[in-house]
């Protein structure tokens, strides 16, 4: 938690509503997500109860399991869900557009728009994960055979899973996640994870303060959980007759008709709820205009989708269950750069994200108070235009003589750092040597150096390329790491 | 002092512990209001309720019904697939059979138990439902492992019998972790057992035979939780609460927490004593509704990572002004006031569209 953040949070409990910790929008939001609300009953492994899904406020669409224990209503719930999923991702493969690779060697093609799926919070998303683990492996032949619609819908929820962990992807996205990476609420980050309290520290109701609508929020007998998991009470007292009610009516067709129409009733009303403020949720984050490098993290978003859908046309096999050693490695340093990268990628996208390293000492703002953009490094075999600007800060400058900056504004361009003199008046006044995004000749264009007068940020954070680490091929994983991993079957 | 937990108490007889609640009571081990409440065995459920707190704890039946079902499947055929996993998951060869000593049902439950698990024997065996004893601040808390493994590996195991799943490998880590210090009760319980009988408590391994459900469906799978670390910690808590006249020697005279009393009485009572919420209580403590509501405007109430943050100032309004420059700082406090007022300034700077 940095102090910024920390700060943001005192400022709600103070003003009774969340504020903000983001001035754009640092995530890709579809102008149609397919919002998903799914109940799983307790106790069970993961066994879905009922779901609230469709792509639009008015379009909810209620699936449900009226004998949650019974694995052939389970995969009729898994079928049906696909029923849903399937059509809505394929509409995404239309359009495609060509992309470069190989350094203009080559190219690919990839769709010009993806899918995206929406859940209320984390825990959505490990229901989704885990039942992707249960549906994918199933066979449409054999001794339990599913619809063939199931295993595939099992794959795709596995790929959706995992690219949630992907930090910046927005592929599959939790609204608290979402909405809390732009508002500091005056809750803590456990009671963060309910989407009603974070809703009302958002957008209270007239008359009350983020904090009375939060505890509004979780009395499950005014606002029902945001699932997976379901009100004890509502089990108790509601839902277990329920479901008794349609297991007795099982010869009779109108009484179990009748039954059926209780449950969805029943589920309709715990989970509408939930419904309304997931879209609450999404028009609070449109109304925030998107970074610049949010199009460029969701056409990473697009390139997976591409992939995927071309690995399932393939006939492609399911995930494995588990990554073997050299696969897992490779994914964890995928994800921590993925992680840095998503930072930096905030940090120069917003200002305000750009403060929190301010404060920690990763970045200073300054006004340039000299500057000689004709200068010209003679020293070498060939003459390099290198210009000198002097930029004076009233921030502590802990970067040492040599480092080499960046500033959001020009990200193609490098500072080098030259002298740090600290003045008497408690400003410091810092010489820095440019390199880079100045063209080739020795004149740099308008506009490349910044001018005397600007106000600048520099920062050591780059949003570069990181290398990635050398790993054997999964064939020739050491037997330390278990060994090269055995094909997968079933 | 039994007097004075009694009247801390109001009238009832003091709340009975079970290992859930014995094992709640390290979830916030430095809350003195929550320790003098345990240790007096007050009904914090109906003290909550009163104070217009209630909690929230229910259970669902379908968890209740679904853990039942698999701890019997489990136990349906006197104990043979028990002895299988249990055996595989310690890595001795699985045994050709075991005696398995059901110890349930009424009668004299404490003295069977006492006198099956200490008999001595040779070959491996298995009690079902053992009832072992554990003091909490000074009275008797009478404690159910679902099974205990002796001479498996040489020495006495506790087995859980868990129904969530475990799912390729994994389990839900806050499920793991309530069972293992739940399972930690048991392991203090049984040594002290071993122990008062004259035999070495270390002959109960510290390991605890884990069974849960594997994948999506009922087949058992084993796993080993090592529990020194919650055996530690539950020590440490037990003999604060053992410690009642310290305790008690930080509650105001005439302090109660019956549930029959005055509610404004209850809770300007409970206020005399000092609490520590934290977000965490939420999810271990029946008065964390009124914890929290008592904590609101402290920066603690909203978590660690942020009152620390907040360079550890306990006030939001104190933050608030020092990070305004409104307000001179304590000595000590005078880094954590530079550190605000940078972060007021930048944050401030950055909303007004400042170029960054
Ligand atoms: S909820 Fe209150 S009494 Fe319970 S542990 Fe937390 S601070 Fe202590």
């Amino acid at each position: 938690m940095s102090t910024l953040r920390a700060l943001a949070r005192a400022q709600a409990v103070a003003a009774g509503r969340a504020q903000p910790v983001a001035t754009v929008r640092h995530l890709h939001l579809s102008d149609r997500p397919l919002v998903l609300v799914p109940l799983a009953l307790a106790g069970e492994a993961n066994a879905p109860l009922a779901a609230l899904v469709g792509t639009a406020p008015d379009e909810a669409r209620l699936l449900l399991v009226p004998q949650p224990r019974n694995r052939d209503q389970r995969f009729a719930f898994a079928a049906e869900l696909a029923g849903v999923l399937l059509p809505y991702l394929d509409s995404f493969r239309g359009g495609t557009e060509a992309v470069a690779v190989d350094r203009g060697r080559d190219v690919r093609h990839r769709y010009v728009d993806a899918p995206q799926l929406l859940v209320p919070n984390p825990a959505g998303i490990t229901f989704l994960r885990l039942f992707g683990r249960s549906t994918r492996f199933r066979r449409p032949d054999g001794d339990h055979p599913v619809h063939p619609s199931v295993p595939v819908l099992g794959r795709w929820l596995t790929f959706f899973a995992e690219r949630a962990e992907q930090p910046g992807s927005a592929a599959l996205v939790a609204l608290t996640d979402a909405l809390t990476l732009h508002w500091a609420t005056g809750q803590s980050a456990v009671e963060d994870l309910h989407l009603p309290a974070v809703l009302g520290w958002l957008d209270p109701p007239p008359g009350s303060t983020g904090a009375e609508a939060a505890a509004r929020a979780e009395d499950p007998a005014v606002c029902p959980p945001a699932g997976p998991a379901t009100d004890p009470d509502f089990d108790n007292h509601r839902l277990a007759p329920a479901i008794e009610a349609y297991a007795a009516a099982e010869d009779d067709p109108v009484a179990r008709a009748a039954a059926y129409d209780v449950l969805a009733g029943l589920l309709r009303d715990q989970l509408a709820p939930t419904w309304e403020l997931m879209w609450r949720g999404v028009g609070l984050l449109r109304a925030v205009p998107p970074g610049a490098r949010v199009a460029g993290r969701w056409a990473g978003d697009r390139d997976a989708f591409t992939a995927h859908a071309e690995h399932v046309d393939a006939g492609g096999g399911p995930q494995p269950r588990r990554d073997g050693a050299v696969a897992a490695a490779l994914r964890l340093q995928r994800l921590e750069r993925a992680l840095t990268g998503w930072a930096v990628q905030r940090a120069y996208d917003d200002p305000l994200v750009m403060a929190e390293h301010r404060l920690a000492g990763e970045a200073f703002v300054g006004e340039v108070t000299l500057a000689d953009p004709k200068r010209v490094d003679d020293s070498g075999r060939r003459p390099v235009l290198r210009p000198r600007i002097q930029v004076v800060t009233t921030e502590p400058v802990p970067m040492p003589v040599g480092a080499t900056l960046f500033s959001p504004a020009r990200p193609g361009q490098k500072a080098t750092v030259v002298f740090v003199t600290p003045g008497a008046d408690g400003k410091t006044d810092v010489v820095l040597e440019l390199s880079g995004g100045m063209g080739r000749g020795l004149t740099a264009p308008a506009g490349s150096v910044p001018e005397v007068g600007e106000r600048i940020c520099l920062t050591s954070l780059s949003d570069g390329f990181l290398p990635g680490g050398a790993f054997p091929a999964p064939e020739e994983t050491p037997w330390t790491h278990g060994g090269p991993p055995e094909q997968h079957a079933e | 002092m039994e007097d004075r937990l009694g009247e801390i108490r109001g009238g009832g007889p003091p709340k009975r512990h079970n290992a859930r609640t014995v094992a709640a009571l390290t979830g916030n081990p430095g809350c003195t209001r929550r320790a003098v409440l345990d240790s007096a065995g007050a009904d914090k459920p109906a003290l909550a309720e009163r104070l217009g707190f209630p909690a929230r704890f229910g259970q669902s039946r379908f968890a209740i019904t679904r853990g039942n079902a698999f701890e019997a499947q489990l136990k349906a055929d006197g104990g043979v697939e028990l002895l299988r996993l249990v055996a595989e998951r310690l890595g001795v060869p699985v045994p050709a059979g075991a005696t398995w000593t059901d110890l349930g049902g009424d009668d004299d439950r404490p003295e069977r138990s006492r006198a099956a698990l200490t008999a001595g024997g040779v070959g491996p065996a298995l009690f079902d439902h053992p009832l072992l004893g554990l003091d909490v601040a000074g009275r008797r808390v009478h404690l159910e492992p679902d099974l205990v493994a002796a001479r498996l590996a040489g020495r006495f195991h506790v087995v859980e019998i868990k129904s969530f799943p475990v799912i390729d490998g994994q389990a839900d880590p806050a499920k793991v972790a309530a069972a293992a210090i739940q399972s930690a009760v048991y392991v203090l319980a049984l040594r002290e057992l071993l122990a008062a009988e004259g035999h070495d408590p270390e002959l109960v391994s510290h390991e605890v035979v884990l069974i849960c459900p594997r994948d999506f469906g009922n087949r058992p799978v084993a796993s080993l939780l090592d529990v020194r670390k919650q055996l530690l910690v539950l020590r440490r808590q037990l003999a604060r609460m053992a410690r009642v006249d310290d305790l008690l020697a930080t509650v105001p005279a005439g302090f109660t927490a019956d549930p029959a009393a005055d509610p404004a009485a209850l809770a300007a009572g409970l206020r005399q004593v000092p609490a520590r919420y934290a977000p965490d209580c939420l999810a271990v403590c029946e008065l964390a509704q009124f914890c929290r509501h008592e904590a609101r405007g402290h920066t603690g109430a909203l978590g660690r990572p942020v009152r620390e943050a907040l360079g550890g100032v306990v006030e939001v309004a104190d933050v608030l002004a020092l990070a305004e420059g409104g307000r001179a700082p304590e000595p000590e406090q005078a880094e954590a006031a530079a550190l605000l007022r940078a972060a007021a300034r930048l944050r401030a700077d950055a909303l007004t569209g400042n170029p960054a």
